[in-house]
């Protein structure tokens, strides 16, 4: 697939979901599609279709195990031998685990290779994938777990401690939160990253830029509702709160970007099940990852084998002993 | 060998974190908070809408305009004169800070900084639900 062609595509669908919204909200008024029927039924595929993938995932039997080991596995007592990175016991596989996915020790290790002057060829460690990719993922949960407050009507207090820290620089009114700019800026990075690169921009699809282009725009309406075009949030959480208490109700007054923001979401909640996004549940099935490196210390049965039907000598002897003893055969019992 | 077991409590954990706020509501109906206007005075300084969405907006503006540029006089979009001061102007139409402020801020989980400088006036001891059932 033409690269351009792609990201052209995914740029196409976001902007045509975006006006989508607006057109329903602001032409058509249907503001109890866009906020309530549309987040349900979003949250309904979400919630079925993780369970239904991971619940798949599981059905599959434990392969052989195959850790790709990051460091020396236990050997003789007197070798040194690496315990989170060629685990030998459960322990060690769970800190392994835990360190992939909370630090990404695995995108860590990435090196590159580059032909220098001689011609010679240098590898040398290339972690700004890395660093955009936790920038990410720890900004994204912070802004989501800063949405706890419409979520919940006592505000759970963590939600005031992680703010109070997100704004601490108390930069405009309201507060520009560091994690929204840092999203935003990983989102970029990681958009750039696929489009500058010849190599990343070969391997790119649409479906790898659809889910950047949406969380992106995800991020810009929110900022822009908090920044820019204000709603009334008493307004905003008396329609969560109808959400969660299934009393739904459309307040009157709220912006057509609140609108829009709800229905990016909802499209990313139910387009995670079909998508790469899937890897929030993957990553805990990595078999590289999550299998001790026990190869020669412990068998290994085939979980599919089935049961073989064997013939012993003994039943053999048994069978056949009679005509053994007229060929003149030996045989051990007589 | 399989894991379905190890898999199902994680499905569930994960389950039962996205459920969080439905369980934790339990279909209670929320009762958002109801403010203590304490006027009979119809207009604010500019349009409801405006109050509601950005009135830190507008106490940001009157924060630097009188501190730092030292003007003190603001004229709303109709017009109309006003002193721009939270205690002088703002608190004194809308009197208890605990029955006005506090109410939407601490149900959205919203903490200003006007406090940090300002000193909340004292306010009349007595309780007003904070909503009405």
């Amino acid at each position: 697939m033409n690269a351009w062609f792609s990201v052209f595509t995914a740029l196409v669908a976001v902007i045509a979901l975006v006006l989508l919204a607006m057109l329903g909200v602001e032409t058509i008024g249907l503001k109890s599609i866009f906020g309530v029927i549309i987040p349900y039924v979003a949250f309904v595929i979400f919630f079925v279709g993780v369970a239904y993938r991971i619940i798949g995932w599981a059905k599959v039997p434990v392969p052989f195990r195959i850790p790709t080991t990051g460091g020396q596995g236990k050997s003789l007592p007197w070798i040194k031998a690496s315990y989170t990175d060629a685990p030998w016991t459960t322990l060690g596989v769970i800190l392994r685990m835990a360190l992939e996915v909370l630090l990404f020790r695995s995108l860590f290790r990435n090196t590159k290779a580059e032909v220098r002057e001689g011609p010679r060829i240098t590898y040398a460690s290339a972690q700004w994938l890395w660093l955009a990719g936790i920038l990410f993922h720890y900004s994204f949960l912070t802004i989501i777990l800063r949405h706890a407050r419409f979520f919940f009507e006592n505000v759970p207090s963590f939600v005031e401690m992680l703010s109070s820290v997100d704004g601490f620089f108390q930069i405009l009114v309201p507060t520009l939160f560091l994690s929204d700019l840092a999203f935003l800026a990983a989102v970029t990075y990681l958009f750039l990253r696929r489009v500058v690169l010849p190599q990343m921009r070969y391997i790119s699809l649409p479906a790898d830029y659809f889910p950047l282009f949406l969380i992106g725009g995800i991020g810009i309406s929110g900022v822009l509702m908090r920044q820019v075009w204000k709603v009334d949030l008493l307004k905003v959480k008396e329609l969560t709160m109808g959400w969660f208490t299934f009393h739904p109700v459309v307040p009157e007054g709220l912006g057509t970007i609140f609108y829009v923001h709800v229905f990016l979401v909802s499209c990313l909640l139910a387009y995670i099940p079909f998508s790469k996004i899937m890897h929030m549940g993957g990553v805990f099935l990595s078999p590289t990852r999550n299998l001790a490196n026990v190869n020669r210390s412990e068998r290994y049965v085939n979980p599919w084998n089935y049961p073989v039907k064997v013939h012993t000598y003994d039943e053999y002897e048994d069978e056949f002993r009679e005509k053994m003893k007229e060929a003149g055969i030996p045989v051990d019992k007589e | 060998m399989y894991d379905k077991g190890k898999i199902i409590i994680g499905v569930i954990i994960f389950l039962a974190l996205l459920l969080s706020p439905f369980l934790y509501q339990l279909g209670k109906p929320v009762t958002a908070p109801t403010l203590v206007l304490g006027t009979k005075e119809k207009q604010c300084v500019e349009s409801l809408a405006f109050m509601k969405s950005s009135h830190m907006v507008l106490l940001d503006t009157w924060r630097d305009e009188v501190v730092r540029e030292g003007k003190s006089l603001y004229v709303n979009s109709a017009g109309k004169p006003y002193n721009m001061s939270l205690q002088n102007t703002c608190m004194k139409c809308h009197t208890t800070k605990t029955q006005f402020c506090d109410r939407c801020h601490d149900y959205l989980d919203v903490a200003p900084n006007c406090w940090d400088c300002h000193i909340a006036p004292k306010e009349k001891e007595q309780q007003v639900a904070r909503s009405v059932k």
